[in-house]
């Protein structure tokens, strides 16, 4: 297989595929055929390029982080999504399979969210559109997250709190999926990650490409920077912001690192490492590295960072994986948080606790990384985290 | 020919309608779900869906989630859910079909899956995230260890999909009568008619409806569209509410009884 999969089945390799119920299968069917067409559409292209360059505020700069780099002893390059609109490189999907929700004549548009990030960035896409907006979110996020929630409110989308399970972002996603499955006739789901039955994975990556395609061009233009980066990093929850910047660069040769979330360690079962610490199975859809129980009962996942708690990860993360094309790491939460102060107090940007994971592992990767040339993918900044942090401090204080 | 076969044959040639109930496995305990199993077989059922639960049930409300989690916090595993369904089809002596999501499954190990139904005595299988495009390879294994697979058939399936489940000989078509996950309707589904006559045009595999099937009215209204007609979230609703296993007992017998008579009436 090349790296431009997955198949016509929807796999990367044995991973991926549709294992949806068969009310959805139709739905599927059609968003497969619709993105087709719209991919190869120069109108669609020429409506999504103005909106990501008016709207999203694309390209988004390429940075050079020079005390960090001192501090570190690399070279430190940051590819800024952290100041596309709504704060995160989440936008770049919602504005294209919403635009996408529009060609197919959806009039109603959910989505799941975690920390809320997604849940904006849908909100914000939809209220562009004038499309209904409904936003799942687990209601221990919605307690965690209130400034997300208002948010999203004041975009004009219905947050709606999810109970079931463990009341965390993979509930979310079940119940957006089961909301799906009565109103798929009229109604578009916009996932947030590279994630889900096919062709979601297909579509997000194609939508996030941009990041990876847009570090290309602004390496070749710049003077002072080589082409062509040593390493380039980025944090791996669902896997979509990885997925954007890696793509485009998986035949380069370039060293490829995926940082997911060790939480309070690998051994502590209370994690959120699908790739280094959990086994192929089916989650929401595709086949994955996923965090399971003996019996394939789907086991929790805990990060400080809310966009990295989730028990599984992108089908094509799966087959990189496995292929040996990308190197996956982990990162606990106290190393993420060191690192979250760390480019706060030396650079002047809060990033986001998800991209904090990737410059933590930068970090105690450093000696072996002497001298290098790394591009961070900086997926978010860190407003949302502020209030978490907060209260993580005043209770180990 | 195994006896749910049989008994579709027969329903399909006296233009009866087979009445099966739903319960999640282990709910509320294995021995109690034993004797609610027996007293719906007593009230007129005649064979039984039986759910290993799952974490996360995508196609399942509310009622049948909540089941799930207290049947999974009480215990309830793929032995025990094996071990349920040879005493359910050794005690009421009634065909039973094994219900599960797909990922339990391939953990377990898909050939060991379905033998160990086969050696339950289960008649067919039921993964409910795996639609005909992924079940080759589930269908073989089925096929192999002598128990049946069971493809759904949803209001919204396209016809080049339905001649898909067609051909691949299900035991039956399971056809979802409404939009939406399991759960109580206060209204018949308005889908039934037509997509039963779709199946039926096209092919003689039998058709059992699911989803929605709340009660006596729902179930006499799908009925003569069917060969067979599911029962489940408001079996599971009325175990959940219940104070005690021989109150769950009676409010599931009754529920069954009217069932029948409207179905049979």
């Amino acid at each position: 297989m090349t790296t431009t999969g997955p198949d016509v089945r929807g796999r990367f390799g044995e991973y991926g595929g549709r294992f949806a119920p068969e009310t959805l299968m139709p739905a599927l069917e059609q968003l497969e055929q619709a993105f087709t067409d719209a991919w190869a559409d120069p109108a669609f292209h020429g409506e999504l390029d103005e909106l990501l360059s008016g709207f999203v505020g694309r390209p988004t700069p390429l940075y050079e982080a020079s005390r960090l780099s001192d501090a570190l002893g690399v070279r430190l390059i940051l590819k800024r999504e952290d100041l596309a609109h709504t704060g995160a490189h989440k936008i770049n999907n919602t504005v294209g399979q919403a635009l996408l929700a529009g060609r197919m004549g959806k009039t109603r548009i959910i989505a799941e969210t975690g920390a809320g990030q997604h849940g904006v960035a849908t909100a914000t896409a939809c209220a562009l559109f004038g499309t209904e907006c409904a936003v799942y979110m687990g209601a221990k996020d919605v307690e965690r997250q209130a400034l997300n929630v208002y948010r999203m409110e004041l975009l004009g989308a219905e947050v709606i709190p999810v109970t079931s399970g463990a009341a965390t972002l993979k509930d979310a996603v079940s119940e957006a999926m089961r909301d799906w499955v009565g109103t798929v006739e009229n109604t578009h789901y916009i996932i947030g990650s590279v994630v889900g039955p096919h062709p979601f994975p297909l579509i997000v990556r194609q939508f996030q490409k941009v990041i990876g395609e847009e570090l290309s061009r602004q390496l070749a233009a710049h003077e002072e920077l080589p082409d062509t980066p040593d390493i380039i990093v980025a944090c791996v929850g669902g896997g979509s912001n990885a997925m954007g910047i890696f793509h485009p660069w998986l035949d380069s040769g370039v060293e490829l690192v995926g940082v997911e979330a060790a939480g309070h360690g690998l051994t502590s079962g209370a994690h959120g490492a699908s790739l280094v610490a959990g086994s192929p199975g089916v989650l929401h859809g595709s086949r994955t590295y996923m965090l399971q129980d003996e019996e394939g009962q789907v086991v929790e996942a805990h990060s400080v960072s809310a966009g990295l708690d989730y028990p599984g990860v992108g089908p094509e993360h799966a087959y990189l994986r496995d292929s040996g094309k990308v190197r996956y790491e982990a990162v606990t939460d106290d190393e993420a948080l060191a690192a979250f102060d760390l480019m706060s107090r030396t650079e002047g940007i809060i990033p986001a606790l998800e991209p904090a994971h990737a410059l933590a592992w930068i970090d105690r990767e450093k000696e072996s990384l002497a001298g290098k040339t790394v591009v961070l993918n900086l997926s978010g900044r860190g407003d949302k985290d502020v209030q978490q942090i907060a209260a993580i401090r005043a209770a180990t204080t | 020919m195994t006896g749910l076969a049989a008994a579709l044959g027969r329903a399909q040639k006296t233009g009866s309608t087979l009445l099966l109930p739903y319960l999640t496995a282990g709910l509320p305990s294995a021995d109690a779900s034993l004797a609610l199993f027996e007293a719906m077989s007593a009230a007129g059922a005649d064979g039984f869906e039986i759910g290993i639960p799952y974490t996360d049930p995508l196609m399942d409300g509310p009622v049948i989630q909540r089941a799930g989690l207290e049947a999974l916090n009480a215990g309830m595993t793929l032995d025990g859910g094996f071990a349920l369904s040879k005493r359910v089809v050794t005690s009421t002596a009634k065909p039973a079909i094994l219900m599960t999501y797909v990922n339990p499954v391939l953990r377990m190990g898909l050939s060991a899956f379905c033998d160990r139904a086969a050696a339950a005595g289960v008649d067919a299988v039921i993964f409910v995230d795996v639609p005909v495009d992924e079940a080759e390879p589930f269908s073989e294994a089925a096929r192999a260890s002598g128990v049946g697979l069971v493809l759904f058939a949803s209001p919204t399936i396209t016809d080049a999909r339905l001649e898909a489940v067609i051909a691949a000989e299900p035991t039956f078509i399971y056809g979802i009568a409404d939009l939406g996950v399991t759960g109580e309707r206060s209204t018949a589904s308005t889908h039934v008619g037509h997509l039963s006559s779709r199946v039926r045009s096209l092919s003689d595999i039998p058709l059992v409806l699911g989803v929605g099937i709340s009660g006596p009215e729902q179930a006499a209204a799908a009925a003569p569209h069917a060969d067979g007609i599911i029962v489940g979230t408001a079996v599971v609703r009325r175990v959940l509410e219940a104070a005690n296993v021989d109150e769950a007992g009676r409010a599931t017998a009754q529920l069954i009884e009217e069932i029948r008579a409207a179905i049979d009436g």
